[in-house]
């Protein structure tokens, strides 16, 4: 088999999946109207599947920031930091995310996905481990395999599992990093933080987690699952994106280590990139003013969480252990859940459909992300279809 | 680790390479191909891994499947893995 008959390969095995060719992935969204509101074909759908947690993607303040900053310093910066400069943006907002979670540095990406990327990568390199989480974004897959380190996996917030796994290693856990995230994005549950820091003191070794989901989301100023839990300055490294709570693209990790200075020169996903360009940083750092502030959306967010988690629960659909603003409704075909998400659609809601191998253990998830923007009414209304439709899918 | 131990881990893969393959265990041999002949996906060789990493009390870096093809290729690897532990 060659080349591009690999590609086909993959292509007639996608086919199979949506035999009439419906756009599942990469749905064409006509229109935006708002944080809760776009077109799809000539439909006004509800958005469920964006990651838009605070629902700020039209805050006004943050298109006037972006605005002054295409007017004043241009579309892009046309190159990397290393080699054509940082910006005053660039460092500002460097700034501002060290600040917000009390650490002496930062370093700002042009991506979530680069931010771990370049962080797993600048970190641990050829016969060093990783230990990570079954369940770990695709980014963090990514940068370990760059990163030529042996990557070693516990099973899904296990910590008994990773316990095991750290023993195994012996005298090499003192070049290990260990990485978890703050809310994963296919069940939406969180890492059990206290017990992951437990065994990171006890084995000595150096605490990475992605924030990604749970920024924003998560503690009463946002900042993740560190300060709801209270353990911020017990984890060394904290990644996260601009793409989810914040309402642009970019990425970020911030640490109280004087090392994590030293990745700008061995990260190529920092260093062989351009820098983000000036609108974003302008009207990223306007959302983190606003998500600093935010825990009346913090509220909003939860409200809508728990109501539709709980009118799903109660339906009787299998979902994940923790209500937040990432809500899957987990089903064992694929076939079960193209026709709910088909179904979804033509009730005019757009949600995220997830099928193997991306979803876990082998199943197919049907994914609602929440906002706080949108209504109570319109949280009855997807927890009402999503009940109507329960027949589809009831085993 | 000797000829046994091999034999031994061969045993081990090829009973669960059956479960998870669905194939009748007689039909699968070390020189049988993991993707082309059992279709096990990235995500069942990953589950297969810690099964094997629990039963042997090893760590096996899943950089190291890259080139793994065979039943015998993987056999090796544990054993080579499990004989340096």
């Amino acid at each position: 088999m060659n080349l591009l008959e690999k590609l086909d390969a993959a292509a007639a095995a996608r086919k199979s999946l949506l035999p009439d060719g419906v756009g599942a992935f990469g749905i064409p969204i006509e229109e935006v109207y708002s944080a809760t509101e776009a077109r799809i074909g000539d439909r006004r759908v509800l958005l469920l599947g964006t990651n838009n947690y605070l629902g700020l993607t039209f805050a006004p303040e943050c298109i006037q920031a972006a605005h002054e900053a295409l007017d004043k310093e241009g579309t892009g910066t046309t190159g990397s930091r290393m080699a054509n400069g940082s910006y005053f943006g660039h460092r500002a907002l460097e700034r501002e995310f060290a600040d917000f979670y009390q650490c002496s540095g930062g370093i700002v990406f042009t991506t979530g996905y680069q931010a771990n990327l370049g962080t797993i990568s600048g970190l641990v390199g050829p016969g060093d481990t990783v230990l990570i989480d079954g369940d770990s974004h695709a980014s963090i897959y990514d940068g370990c395999i760059l990163s030529g380190a042996d990557i070693v996996r516990f099973r899904h917030n296990d910590v008994a599992d990773m316990e095991k796994r750290l023993r195994r290693l012996g005298e090499r856990v003192e070049t290990t990093l260990i990485i978890a995230e703050g809310i994963y994005s296919m069940l939406g549950d969180q890492a059990p933080l206290a017990e992951i820091i437990e065994l990171k003191n006890k084995y000595r070794c150096i605490l990475l987690l992605d924030e990604a989901h749970s920024l924003g989301v998560l503690g009463e100023t946002g900042q993740g699952l560190v300060e709801k839990t209270g353990l911020l300055k017990a984890v060394d490294f904290i990644t996260g994106t601009f793409s989810k709570s914040l309402c642009s693209i970019g990425g970020f990790c911030v640490s109280n280590h004087p090392q994590l200075e030293q990745l700008r020169y061995v990260s190529h996903p920092y260093i062989f990139t351009a820098s983000p360009s000036p609108a974003t940083i302008a009207s990223t750092r306007a959302a983190l003013e606003l998500l600093r502030k935010g825990s009346h959306l913090r509220t909003q967010l939860w409200k809508n969480c728990t109501q539709l988690y709980t009118q799903l629960k109660e339906t009787g659909y299998q979902l994940g252990p923790d209500p937040g603003p990432v809500i899957a409704a987990i089903l064992d075909t694929p076939q079960q859940a193209l026709l709910m998400w088909r179904s979804l659609l033509e009730h005019n809601i757009y949600v995220n459909l997830i099928l193997p191998p991306a979803a876990p253990e082998g199943k197919s998830l049907v994914r609602c992300s929440v906002n706080a923007a949108h209504t109570s009414e319109q949280i009855k209304y997807v927890g009402d279809t999503f009940a109507k439709l329960y027949n589809l899918v009831k085993s | 680790m000797s000829q046994t131990d091999y034999d031994q881990i061969v045993q081990l893969l090829c009973d669960r390479l059956a479960d998870l393959s669905k194939t009748p265990e007689e039909s699968i041999s070390p020189e049988t191909n993991l993707i082309t002949q059992l279709s096990i996906d990235s995500i069942k060789l990953l589950g297969l891994i810690m099964e094997i990493e629990d039963a042997f009390d090893i760590s096996i870096p899943i950089n190291a499947l890259t080139d793994i093809q065979t039943v015998h290729e993987l056999a090796e690897l544990v054993h080579k893995i499990k004989s340096a532990s």
